[in-house]
């Protein structure tokens, strides 16, 4: 079985990272799994985790009154989860369900945020790289916001 | 270029019967189509389309939809006065028919190397014939995968063959949203080519949706290292005679209805980026 | 084949138009009306605008009076002969339905009337053949056109009286006609008014035989040159023309876009004079009973908005884009679609643009500045 470390290495997130960086990071981590249909967090609860998923896929959801639970996105292996660990309040700002067996690799934020404000190095790198996911997932919610299918298509 | 050498007529429709007529969404419908006159089969490519004429209403290049050498399949979306009438055309009705037009999917260049499918709403349509050529020579391919989202689950096309092919080639489907009880991946399409399979120095892609989505979709492909000759998108303008004398379907140097409508992302792109051209 | 030139009188014309009508064609050519010169059916050579010029400059057209008898002592109108090739309106088919559903598609018949067209201009020569590479020389045979072009009797003129906005000599495409033609015209003013005449084909020869004539003799030929000589030197505009594919394809966002757009109405009406202008549409219409239904083709413009709709827009809906669509294809992506250029130097969408834009000018002011951007 391979050590967290060797995982992190592997996960595009954290492609490049130096050695004693993703070294300290990987301490910083635990693993952990979820049954089907399981919540990993609810909106409001403190966020002071953030999660790669190693296998299976996770449900972002916002719950709307008389509407019940929207999927705003589902979350795939090799995507990371959470970024409302990074700014207080550090509360989570949707609710995340696994939609199959979930198993992820998860890290405590509250520690890593300390040790970023020590070595500003370790915690450029790591906002630069949360920077990069979250400027994706914009771009791809935008997209939808276009409701680019609502158009007719040929004919 | 133009398809046959010596020059054809193509401007009288021939009427075709409705054979069979099957409500695919809540607005999209197949019909399967029969020449009156049995002499007059019509036999399009991968990637071809014919123009549909709904008598009294008006005339729509649409996709061939079905399978390469079998009957004539359109699969289209009702969203305008001609679609609307063909789409209420049931078995039996008659509707005129023009072609086929355009050039095709250049699916057979794509033998021995990986094919990766991406299909945005309706554009699932034009690549189905794709799909049907990659399995009955499963052979000929490496990895094939098909990606394939729309706009909500009730908006997916073609349920029971998704189904079918899973068994026999990597279907990726995705809506942009869905209620709570749609157990699948939301988010768009573009979004699956990061994590598809296919091995980008032999692949080849085969695009088509609204215009924006197959951009996003070209730009996730190249970021894998697909080359962008091996990137394959059919475009769309609005299209008259179908035959390149009537100047609509301009795109830059190009006529949809004669150079296209498949392009190659290399010839296409520096065309896209000119706004409004 | 190598044929004798003639000299012919003026009053042979009249000659002409009787041969060619007893032919059978129908014979087209310049004739004055509503204040222009104007291609219409031509029953008589006294119809032709004896004594008739024009004045042309952007925006400008008027009809002058000659201090001479010449027949054809003008340049070319607002018709060209796309006209009578191409024409606005044409039936393509009609269709029925019967009570039991069934579609019958009837092909609208051909045309077959053999056309003879006087006084066709080496500018429009090249517009017809180009517009023949068009309809005639892809994959697909534009079938009306293809009826109404064949067998065509061509009476070219060469110019000897340029009109303001003319620019044959920079596209390569005049004064002189060089081929296309069965008869070609020099009209010469200095000394006796009479006319040259070369022999393009077997059947152009058999017509002038019964024609009043004589040999050419050198100074028939030497006034005849020195007349178009005159003309090439007299040309309304210049416009260097060698790499203008290159310098649009490049120049796409130039701030000279932004600038015609403020002047330009996108009326339509340079689409509409120009010769090689083919674009057209079609229209689907039904009786009230729904039981027959026709299609027809009319002439279309890339400046109208509903040109480029597409899902509930238009691909081009500023005039910016539609300017610079028709301009860079005229002199550009045309090269692309056909292999020449789709302009033939005529100056007749300087002539009849109501606010006097100038081709030439905006694509030297463009080759000015090549290489600028302005805004989106």
């Amino acid at each position: 079985m391979d050590t967290i470390e060797t995982v992190l290495r592997g996960a595009p997130v954290f492609e490049g990272m130096p050695p004693d960086e993703l070294s300290f990071v990987a301490g910083c981590a635990s693993n952990v799994r979820f049954d089907r249909g399981a919540v990993l967090f609810r909106e409001g609860d403190p966020a002071d985790t953030f999660f790669l998923v190693r296998h299976g896929t996770v449900a972002l959801e916002l719950f709307v009154p008389a509407r019940g639970a929207a999927v705003i996105e589902t979350i795939e292996a090799g995507e990371v989860i959470g970024w409302s660990w990074l700014f207080p309040p550090y509360r989570w700002h949707f609710d995340a369900r696994a939609l199959t067996q979930v198993r992820a690799t998860a890290f405590d934020g509250a520690c890593l945020r300390g040790k970023c404000e020590e070595d500003t190095g370790l915690g450029y790198d790591l906002m630069s790289r949360f920077a990069q996911i979250l400027i994706e997932r914009l771009q791809w919610t935008r997209l939808r916001l276009l409701d680019v299918y609502g158009d007719g298509p040929r004919g | 270029m133009g398809l046959a050498a010596e020059p054809l007529d193509a401007l009288p429709p021939r009427p075709f019967r409705v054979r069979r007529r099957t409500q695919e969404t809540h607005d999209t419908w197949t019909l399967e189509l029969e020449p009156v006159a049995t002499d007059e089969r019509l036999e399009p490519g991968p990637g071809q389309f014919t123009m549909l004429y709904a008598f009294g209403v008006g005339e729509v290049p649409i996709s061939f939809s079905g399978t390469p050498g079998g009957p004539l399949v359109h699969t289209l979306r009702a969203v305008g006065a001609v679609t609307e009438a063909i789409c209420a055309a049931d078995a039996g009705a008659q509707l005129g028919v023009r072609g086929p037009l355009g050039n095709r999917w250049p699916i057979a260049e794509a033998a021995g190397g990986d094919v990766v499918v991406v299909a945005g709403g309706i554009g699932l349509a034009p690549l189905r014939p794709v799909i049907y050529h990659a399995l009955e020579r499963r052979g000929d391919y490496g990895e094939v995968s098909l990606l394939y989202g729309s706009r909500s689950p009730a908006d997916l096309l073609y349920l029971d063959e998704l189904e079918r092919w899973g068994g026999r080639l990597a279907v990726d489907v995705t809506v942009d949203s869905a209620e709570s009880g749609w157990q699948g991946k939301v988010g768009v399409v573009p979004k699956l080519i990061g994590g598809a399979r296919f091995d980008p120095a032999i692949a080849h892609a085969f695009v088509c949706g609204p215009e924006i989505m197959m951009r996003f979709a070209a730009e996730a492909l190249l970021e894998r290292g697909v080359a962008p000759g091996r990137i394959h998108v059919s475009m769309e303008r609005n299209m008259q005679c179908g035959v390149g004398h009537c100047g609509h379907c301009q795109l830059g140097p190009t006529m949809i209805c004669r150079d296209g409508p498949v392009y190659t992302w290399a010839e296409l792109e520096p065309l896209l980026a000119v706004r409004q051209l | 084949m190598s044929f004798e030139t003639s000299v012919i009188g003026p009053a042979a014309l009249e000659a002409l138009v009787d041969s060619l009508r007893a032919r059978g064609y129908r014979v087209l050519g310049p004739t004055t009306r509503d204040g222009a010169i104007v291609y219409d059916d031509l029953a008589s050579a006294t119809e032709l605008p004896i004594g008739w010029t024009e004045s042309q400059e952007a925006a400008t057209y008027r009809l002058e009076r000659r201090d001479d008898e010449a027949r054809f002592g003008f340049a070319v109108g607002p018709h060209s002969w796309k006209q009578f090739l191409l024409p606005a309106r044409v039936r393509l088919w009609q269709a029925r339905r019967n009570g039991d559903g069934e579609l019958e598609v009837e092909e609208e018949g051909l045309d077959e009337t053999p056309l003879a067209f006087i006084g066709v201009r080496s500018c429009e020569l090249h517009a017809i053949s180009i517009q023949d590479r068009v309809f005639l020389e892809g994959s697909y045979v534009e079938r009306d056109y293809a009826a109404r072009r064949s067998d065509d009797f061509v009476v070219a003129v060469n110019c000897f009286e340029p009109g303001g906005t003319c620019f044959c000599v920079s596209m390569g495409t005049g004064p002189k006609a060089e081929a296309g033609y069965d008869l070609a015209l020099t009209e010469i003013l200095d000394g006796e008014h009479r006319l040259l005449v070369e022999v393009g084909t077997e059947r152009g020869a058999d017509v002038l035989g019964e024609l009043p004539r004589r040999a050419a003799a050198e100074s028939d030929l030497a006034a005849a040159a020195a007349a178009v000589d005159g003309a090439a030197a007299r040309m309304g505009r210049q416009l260097e023309s060698g790499d203008l594919r290159d310098l649009l394809q490049r120049n796409l966002e130039h701030p000279r876009w932004d600038e015609v757009a403020e002047r330009c109405l996108t009326c339509g009406n340079c689409t509409m004079v120009c010769p090689t202008c083919f674009c057209t549409s079609v229209e689907d219409t039904s009786d009230l009973a729904g039981e027959s239904a026709e299609r027809v083709r009319l002439w279309d413009s890339c400046y109208s908005v509903d040109y480029s709709h597409i899902h509930g827009g238009a691909v081009r809906p500023t005039g910016r884009s539609r300017y610079r669509q028709w301009l860079t294809h005229k002199f550009g992506t045309w090269h692309d679609q056909f292999g020449t250029s789709g302009c033939v130097g005529c100056g007749r969408c300087i002539t009849w643009c109501p606010v006097g834009i100038d081709v030439t000018e905006e694509l030297g002011a463009i080759r000015a500045t090549d290489g600028a951007h302005g805004h989106d």
